[in-house]
């Protein structure tokens, strides 16, 4: 807890490990050859737009939101698995959006990913020695003799044996598939992986043995994650801070705790009170949003919640609401939280 | 109890399919009783035959599946064996189910409105005369729907297909469907899973307005025990086919008695309280081909014993609870 304490405000340099700044991720279709032939106008979806961040060393940063809220797409704009619209990611201290191609393949040594779907994520027609050794032949990390007894190590530290290794992901259930995803990530010995959703498609009993593997991982090899999620208990879980994404914006960051029990945006306590709790602890009083997610295409002027907001006033249609800190180590964008 | 007599009665219900690996047991056992207004959660993790159990009381199991034993009443009426005609009478009319995955399940070639109307068509007796004047009628009947679901402005929505729809909004549409001719009984199969908690809130909400005004008894299957513990008053656990554990929502999650539930309920990390650490439990669910006689969850128990490897029958331990174990503890934390 004392290390999320010094690290909160992300200014010492030797405990930030990763700083995203103003990041933007816009997918243009309006130019298009499609467009031209059928007089389309296309669109421009704002998928992310603008999102700046601050991962500490050894720490797991959370992402939560709702589908289409451009997650998925951060995590892979940080990486440049999406080359970034705008905007800089800071990694060690290098700026990954400025890399050539060969700086980048070595950068991506430090820095890898999980995936999401573990049955799409792993190809069916090579062997788990193929998969989890491939980013090891590519970096010329091992000798092709060595690699056999790599990927032995890596499976017996992911909870398989080593005699998987000649079979193929088929041959696996959905559980033991994300452990070969996380074999594969951390072939390379990386310092930082996004985590994109790594147990939504998993049954709660496997979910817990893989969280459980993802924190374990977490601190014996002294890893940062980027922890991306819709689950609000799992982030809850495994998260030092948690950021709260809607439509393409960080609406709020915080450590996990203050972020859980003391919300400030509006949205973040809707989320939040429309989690169905086990012991029955969330009924009380819950901020019910209506209506949907409205399109990253033409997202509504503003403050981009105002239109879900129960608490929306006027000012909230016009102006976009910057971020400030609050006393609590919370950082919001909301025009009616003020922190005074 | 009350004097009531349940709604829907399974018991003992045998469902298997015959796959070219062998026999599947995807149902083994399984006995449930839905009281009339009553809301039964009925949680399991994938293939443990929670939809394959419903899918028998809609009598969609075809071949290669077959209802090999049991039976189930509707109202004192058996349902195993019925033709299929009959069958046709009763679905969307007195029973009806909406399937998991609204982004699938709505026919995407034909309008929202017309879907609804189909149902209403074929069943309501109430709309007569004139194919224009029952049209007309039905019509009126589906813009109802809509507005019962909460679709905004649905007299032109209604002409909309299913893709010009959120996820959110084509749930609701299914729910509209299934309660297009006011069933006494709603099976909801996982519907929730797909959407995002903020409109998972909106629709379960929703069914529980519903099913209080309309005083419809429901079953919601869900893999949610968070789900289950707020909107469900009794639930029934299920896990390789068979219902290990059932009784009251509150007593069966505060505390439970199967170690499959105990280990189940440890493995959700609780927002209310972070700093205690998940416990998983290990191993995976058991294929269904071949399975031994002997209690199904014996590989990853704790607290195993010789005996777990005789058949384990369901056993009544007071206040409406029942369990398959044959040495249900306390809250063993």
């Amino acid at each position: 807890m004392n290390k999320a304490m010094k690290c909160t405000a992300g200014t010492a340099d030797q405990y930030v490990l990763l700083q995203v700044n103003n990041l933007v991720k816009h997918y243009d279709s309006r130019s298009g050859l499609w467009g031209k032939i059928t007089g389309n106008p296309g669109s421009l979806v704002l998928a992310v737009d603008g999102v700046s961040l601050t991962i500490n060393r050894g720490e797991t940063l959370g992402l939560i939101g709702e589908s289409g809220c451009g997650k998925s797409t951060l995590g892979r704009a940080i990486l440049r698995l999406h080359e970034p619209t705008s905007g800089s990611v800071t990694f060690d201290g290098t700026d990954v959006t400025k890399l050539d191609a060969d700086s980048l393949k070595k950068m991506r040594r430090r820095m890898q990913i999980i995936f999401q779907d573990p049955y799409a994520s792993l190809n069916p027609r090579k062997t788990i020695e193929d998969i989890i050794g491939t980013a090891l032949r590519l970096q010329g990390v091992a000798k092709s003799s060595d690699i056999r007894g790599c990927v032995t190590q890596l499976l017996e530290n992911v909870g398989l044996k080593p005699d998987h290794m000649t079979r193929f992901p088929h041959q696996f259930s959905g559980g033991q598939r994300q452990r070969i995803g996380i074999a594969r990530a951390l072939a390379l010995n990386p310092e930082f992986i996004v985590c994109d959703e790594p147990v939504s498609a998993l049954d709660v009993s496997i979910q817990a043995q893989v969280i459980q593997l993802l924190d374990d991982l977490k601190r014996e090899l002294g890893l940062t994650y980027l922890f991306i999620s819709h689950d609000i208990s799992v982030i809850g879980y495994i998260s030092d801070h948690i950021a709260v994404m809607y439509l393409g914006d960080i609406v709020e960051t915080g450590p996990t705790k203050q972020i859980l029990t003391d919300p400030q945006h509006p949205y973040t306590q809707a989320l939040l009170s429309a989690v169905p709790r086990v012991d029955g602890s969330g009924t009380g009083d819950r901020v019910k949003l209506t209506g949907d997610l409205p399109s990253p295409i033409n997202p509504p002027k503003g403050c981009k919640f105002h239109t879900r907001c129960p608490y929306a006033k006027d000012e909230c249609q016009l102006k976009k609401p910057e971020h400030h800190e609050l006393k609590n180590g919370l950082t919001v964008a909301c025009h009616l939280v003020t922190g005074n | 109890m009350t004097e009531a007599q349940p709604i829907l009665s399974i018991s003992n219900l045998q469902t298997r399919f015959a796959t070219r690996y062998g026999l599947v047991t995807a149902v083994d056992g399984v006995s449930l009783d839905v009281m009339p207004g009553e809301c039964v959660g009925v949680v399991g993790e994938s293939g443990s035959g929670k939809s394959v159990t419903f899918a028998s009381v809609m009598g969609l199991i075809k071949p290669p599946g077959w209802i090999d034993g049991g039976s189930i009443k509707f109202e004192g009426q058996e349902l195993v064996g019925m033709s299929e005609r009959s069958y046709r009478s009763l679905r969307g009319k007195y029973i009806a189910m909406t399937m998991q995955d609204a982004l699938t399940a709505l026919n995407p070639a034909l309008t929202v409105g017309f879907q609804i109307m189909e149902v209403l068509l074929a069943h309501d007796s109430q709309i007569s005369g004139s194919a224009r004047n029952r049209i007309r009628e039905a019509r009126a009947r589906v813009i109802e729907m809509m507005m019962l679901v909460r679709i905004p402005s649905p007299e032109t929505r209604l002409n909309d297909y299913p893709h010009q729809f959120s996820g959110g909004m084509r749930q609701r549409m299914m729910i509209a469907i299934a309660l297009a001719c006011r069933p006494k009984l709603l099976i909801a199969d996982e519907p929730t899973t797909a959407l995002d908690v903020t409109i998972q809130a909106q629709v379960l909400e929703l069914i529980t307005d519903i099913r209080q005004t309309l005083g419809m008894s429901v079953i919601l299957i869900t893999h949610d025990l968070g789900v289950v513990a707020e909107y469900c008053d009794r639930v029934a656990v299920m896990y390789a086919g068979q219902v290990i554990e059932s009784g009251p929502t509150k007593s069966v999650i505060g505390q439970p008695s199967h170690p499959y539930t105990q280990g189940l309920l440890r493995s959700i990390p609780n927002l209310a309280n972070l700093d205690k650490r998940i416990r998983p439990i290990e191993g995976q669910v058991p294929e269904l081909i071949d399975l031994t006689p002997g209690c199904r969850f014996i590989g990853r128990c704790d607290v195993r014993e010789v005996a777990c490897t005789q058949r384990v029958e369901m056993r009544n331990i007071g206040q409406g609870r029942t369990v398959r174990c044959i040495q249900p503890k306390g809250n063993v934390q």
